[in-house]
């Protein structure tokens, strides 16, 4: 997971500059996946695919049998009718906390060597946060899923949610084209 | 590695939802049945509602307003926000981050405005 992040750090690095942020506390003594620059992790070092795949099966699977992709759970949340989603958030929050201070701490380095770095989201004038969370929201009632979700949908045998999942990408896309016009 | 990782969630998916299916409905709340019901969603046996999440539905009004509409809004929301319930919700809140804060209350925010108001008009 946080793996991921980085790397999408330095795919944003060309536009926003986030590659300083992402790269500089870096070994010095760095594998030879520095010669790939932007993809580090397709060095000699780095994981194989396999590892995200175990780890996205993992993710899956606990969103999956937790319930919390299913519509019913989400709307019986935003009622207040359960304490179902509320309780998996609950459990879910202290082991975050517990794994993100472990990683800061502990185990400091990516199975491909790298440091871990979690780059600190720059609240500007938190608008984006403010209208861009409560867009998803709607998006989040409306669907009963959130991105990862989606695709968990898709392998319990929900065939049409791939057209969500496209249109997310559309929703995806269109804010791109929009990016430069709207506040952040 | 993202594709893979998506990948994986996929095949999570099949393993929980199809291999070791639960053959009985989601439990939810007497309530939330009740709420639903009285909405028009009558078919409570499967993770999302036949009347909103099947081929069929999806030629009718509802179906593609949930399904479109909602997935554009997730994905727009998503990318406008920068994060999403395990990104913002999750690992932003676990690392005290100040946006993720602002993040999940208006994910919140935006839920209810949904369910009270883009629901129904969805199943009208």
């Amino acid at each position: 997971m946080i793996d991921l992040r980085n790397s999408d750090r330095r795919r944003e690095a060309p536009d926003g500059g986030a590659i300083n942020l992402a790269t500089e506390d870096r070994p010095t003594s760095r594998p030879s996946g520095e010669l790939f620059g932007t993809e580090p992790s397709q060095g000699a070092h780095a994981p194989g695919l396999w590892v995200y795949l175990l780890v996205g099966v993992a993710f899956g699977f606990v969103l999956t049998k937790s319930e919390v992709i299913s519509w019913f759970r989400i709307q019986e949340m935003f009622r207040f009718q359960g304490f179902h989603m509320y309780g998996v958030f609950a459990t879910a929050l202290p082991t975050a906390t517990i794994g993100v201070q472990l990683l800061k701490r502990r185990w400091r380095r990516t199975l491909g060597g790298d440091a871990i770095v979690i780059p600190r989201k720059q609240l500007g004038k938190g608008v984006r946060y403010a209208v861009g969370g409560t867009i998803f929201g709607l998006g989040w009632a409306l669907t009963g899923a959130c991105p990862g979700p989606l695709f968990a949908l898709l392998g319990s045998g929900v065939g049409v949610i791939v057209v969500a999942i496209v249109s997310a990408m559309l929703g995806t896309w269109t804010y791109g084209l929009l990016r430069g016009s709207l506040p952040h | 590695m993202e594709l893979a990782f998506v990948a994986g969630i996929v095949i999570g998916g099949v393993l929980a939802g199809v291999v070791f299916r639960n053959p009985e409905p989601v439990a939810i709340a007497a309530s939330t049945r009740a709420s639903l019901g009285a909405l028009g969603i009558h078919d409570f046996t499967g993770l999302v509602p036949r009347e909103l999440f099947t081929w069929r539905a999806l030629t009718t009004p509802s179906g593609l307003f949930a399904i479109v509409g909602g997935g554009f809004l997730v994905g727009f929301g998503t990318a406008y926000a920068g994060g999403c319930t395990s990104g913002h919700g999750i690992s932003g809140v676990a690392n005290l981050e100040v946006p993720s804060f602002i993040a999940l209350a208006a994910f919140f925010a935006g839920g209810l405005l949904g369910t009270f108001f883009l629901v129904p008009l969805a199943l009208r």
